[in-house]
């Protein structure tokens, strides 16, 4: 220990008891301000330590669901796609492949409302107030045939609502049901009857990733080529063409950004309209004109009244969803860096009709 | 250059330069050269000219030869990249030491981008003074270095109902092992004070990241005490950002979701929070229906990382290096044993080096192949004399139904011709 921590640990005020080893104070860091903590100290505890204020029930909440939730988890907290289910799965966690939801499965109330709170909607994380968690919680419980259309869900009312999965876990027990099992010195030799088959092969599922082109010959034969003189720089560098209007280099990093997209929007040979619509020729086109879309009726209405999108408003509606166009289906929360926009509306125009 | 040809996951390419090699297979005396190597008679433009200056690489990447080395991803295990995993190439990986650059991720929303500047840590609660600090006041701690292995409950997840993915890397690449400076979470909560708490066995912490799933979780005091680390630095270097850049929480030996990056918060309680990811997730439902909860260690595992799927035998019979990696979270790796039958006759393993506690153990068969076909296993023990049980010792106590916590014996079928698959035997 340095001389300066000695120091300190003097003139710091210490109390020690038989617990805490440690008997130095840093004087480190500083004192959190009550604000400080109101403001991250945000977790709602299994005992209800946490539940604001508030309240929200079902018929609120399938509204709230709609505009925030189902993009993802569906109209009826169903689940699109590989995005979680919220309903349903009663009685079939003894059954293959069980459905856990906050139904079936989740053995508090509590953690409904402080994951939502906290982490949802996702991509745009901590944005709902207390009134809308309490009532996108009670929709839920509502899809689940857990409450009545008519339960008020509230700090008071919580743990009126009975989540059947309560009683079903224990706590670790694998010391008492498998270490005891499994140890002391293993068998070596003649440890099961012989032959040894194989019983299942991952190759017939065939669900492992493949690389296209991962080890192409060609780019072999290229690291290992022998050049008799030195190799000239030019040489081995490609030309880069670059056209006047499109920016290569801007689309590849656009297609990284386009990653934030991917999860509701299609683009390319093939794309269909998903959470959100298909967005080959986005750019230029009308807004709301994609074949098949149901759109906001925001943007069906700026479609018809002359809307284009255009380069910048393109930039100006990614930027904010929200808040350029209230009330659009985009639950996405926007990109910040304006790189990431101009990059993703780049490589946006790499797909056109 | 047929032994290049093992880059990346295609499995039809690789599988091509293995069984062109296998071919020339050459007997137990080292072989004569038909004509002069060129190689060698010949000037190489290498041994000729300039390589690239000092000046060329600032901070270093591996030569491009080595660009199949990568993480990779399963596309359709989750619906988004940024609630999602990949994969450390182990397969082509040695020692045991797992650079960052192709150390697994997951991601709960994302890996995020805080500077250190605006980075604070904040610890509350039950404490007697609630503190914040800053990135700078971290380093001002005493600080520790450990090398730990991480290792997601998921790993090898997808394998319990059967044979699935066809690679270690996939199979079992959910697992990095880095060297971590930081400072230990004990120093800090008492610097905070626990008199406030009052006993101590029965309180937990809550901890939080600072990314937008903030992903909680509650950590019995006893552990938080024990070995937890609030890292900064990883094999020497700053975390990356997808390590949780600038800070995370280490917590040895338990399921990586605890190991919370971007950490933000720590609370002191007198009770679990009993969060979306210690009660919906992480938890392991048993064939009757009921699910445990709290399996927070990683119990003894082992793997052959080659010969493997993505690792064939390329140079046919003779002198073979079986290799793998081993761990145990309830302390030191003791011994490995390796079975070439399907687990009907095992030999002991070399280890590179002791086992060290809450680390990956590297071991080596050195063995004379003679070219039959192989049901390649391993099988961990660790300090507390358990052992890495088979699949089916798995499931008669779990069922099928399990998804976290699979440390099973795994095996891969080597044909003679060097490919290897992923199977499951009698």
């Amino acid at each position: 220990m340095s001389k300066f921590l000695k120091s300190t640990a003097i003139l710091t005020a210490l109390s020690l008891t038989a617990t805490p080893v440690w008997a130095e104070k840093f004087g480190l860091g500083r004192a959190a301000l009550p604000e400080e903590v109101a403001a991250w100290n945000g977790e709602v505890s299994a005992d209800g330590t946490g539940l604001p204020e508030g309240s929200g029930d079902a018929i609120d909440g399938e509204e709230i669901f709609a505009a925030q939730c189902a993009a993802c988890h569906g109209d009826f907290a169903e689940g699109i796609d590989n995005w979680p289910k919220l309903a349903g799965g009663a009685d079939t966690l003894d059954h293959e492949d069980p459905l856990k939801t906050v139904g079936s499965y989740w053995p508090y109330l509590s953690t409904a409302f402080d994951y939502i709170k906290r982490s949802m909607p996702y991509g745009n994380a901590g944005t709902l107030s207390d009134d809308e968690t309490y009532a996108i919680v009670a929709y839920i419980l509502y899809s689940n045939d857990m409450i009545d259309d008519d339960f008020v869900l509230s700090k008071e009312t919580f743990f009126d609502v009975e989540m059947p999965n309560a009683d079903g876990f224990i706590i670790d027990d694998r010391p008492k049901t498998e270490y005891a099992i499994w140890s002391g010195e293993p068998c070596m030799e003649n440890c099961k009857p012989a032959p040894v088959e194989v019983t299942m092969r991952a190759m017939v599922l065939d669900v492992t990733p493949q690389e296209e082109g991962a080890a192409e010959p060609e780019a072999e034969a290229e690291a290992v080529v022998v050049a008799e003189t030195v190799a000239e720089p030019e040489a081995e560098a490609e030309p880069v063409v670059v056209a006047a209007a499109f920016d290569e280099a801007l689309a590849a990093k656009g297609e990284k950004v386009f990653r934030k997209c991917k999860s509701c929007h299609e683009v390319g040979d093939g794309a269909k309209n998903r959470v959100g619509p298909v967005l080959n020729g986005i750019v230029g086109s009308a807004a709301g004109s994609v074949d098949g879309f149901k759109y906001s009726k925001p943007m069906a209405a700026a479609g018809e009244e002359g809307l284009i999108w255009t380069e910048a408003e393109l930039a100006a509606f990614l930027a904010d969803p929200k808040g350029y166009m209230n009330r659009t289906k985009m639950a996405f929360a926007g990109l910040k860096k304006e790189d990431d926009q101009l990059a993703v509306i780049e490589y946006l125009k790499s797909y056109g009709e | 250059m047929a032994q290049n040809d093992t880059s990346g996951t295609s499995r039809r390419a690789f599988l091509r330069g293995a069984a062109a090699a296998g071919a020339g297979a050459l007997s137990a005396t080292a072989a004569k050269a038909a004509t002069p190597d060129p190689l060698i008679t010949e000037v190489q433009p290498w041994a000729q000219v300039f390589g690239d200056g000092v000046d060329a690489t600032p901070y270093g990447m591996p030569i491009e030869y080595e660009s199949d080395v990568v993480r990779r991803n399963v596309e359709w295990l989750t619906a988004d990249t940024t609630s999602s995993i990949n994969f450390t190439p182990i397969h082509a990986l040695d020692g045991t030491i797992t650079p960052q650059g192709c150390a697994f991720e997951r991601h709960h929303s994302g890996a995020i981008e805080l500077r250190k500047e605006d980075y604070r840590l904040m610890i509350n609660g039950m404490v007697d003074q609630e503190l914040v600090f800053t990135y700078a006041d971290l380093e001002r701690f005493p600080r520790e270095n450990h090398v730990y292995f991480c290792e997601c409950a998921a790993n090898t997840g997808m394998e319990w109902a059967g044979a699935q993915l066809n690679g270690a890397q996939f199979t079992h690449g959910m697992i990095h092992n880095m060297e971590y400076t930081g400072v230990s979470l004990r120093t800090l909560l008492e610097e905070a004070g626990l008199d406030t708490a009052g006993d101590l066995k029965d309180k937990w912490v809550f901890v939080e990241g600072a990314d937008a799933s903030s992903n909680g979780r509650s950590i019995p005091m006893e552990k938080a005490l024990d070995d937890c680390l609030i890292a900064f630095k990883a094999n020497g270097e700053a975390l990356r950002k997808e390590h949780g850049y600038p800070v995370r929480l280490v917590v040895p030996g338990w399921e990586g979701n605890m190991w919370v990056k971007w950490i933000r918060r720590i609370e002191v309680m007198d009770g679990p929070v009993e969060s979306r990811e210690e009660t919906s997730k992480y938890t392991d439902t048993l064939d009757d229906g009921t699910s445990r909860k709290w399996t927070w260690t990683m119990d003894a595992k082992s793997v052959v990382t080659s010969p493997s799927p993505q690792s064939p035998i390329t140079h046919g019979k003779g002198p073979l290096v079986i290799s793998g990696l081993a761990w145990s979270g309830n302390g030191a790796i003791t011994r490995v044993d390796v079975s070439k039958d399907g687990g009907m006759t095992w030999e002991t393993a070399r280890l590179a080096k002791e086992g060290e506690s809450k680390a990956l153990t590297r071991f080596y068969l050195d063995t004379d192949w003679d070219g039959s076909e192989m049901m390649l296993q391993s099988r961990a023990m660790d300090e507390t004399g358990y052992v890495q049980p088979t699949k089916a010792q798995l499931r008669e106590v779990r069922g099928l139904n399990s998804i976290y916590h699979n440390n099973c014996i795994q095996t891969w079928l080597v044909r003679s011709n060097g490919e290897a698959e992923n199977v499951e035997v009698s």
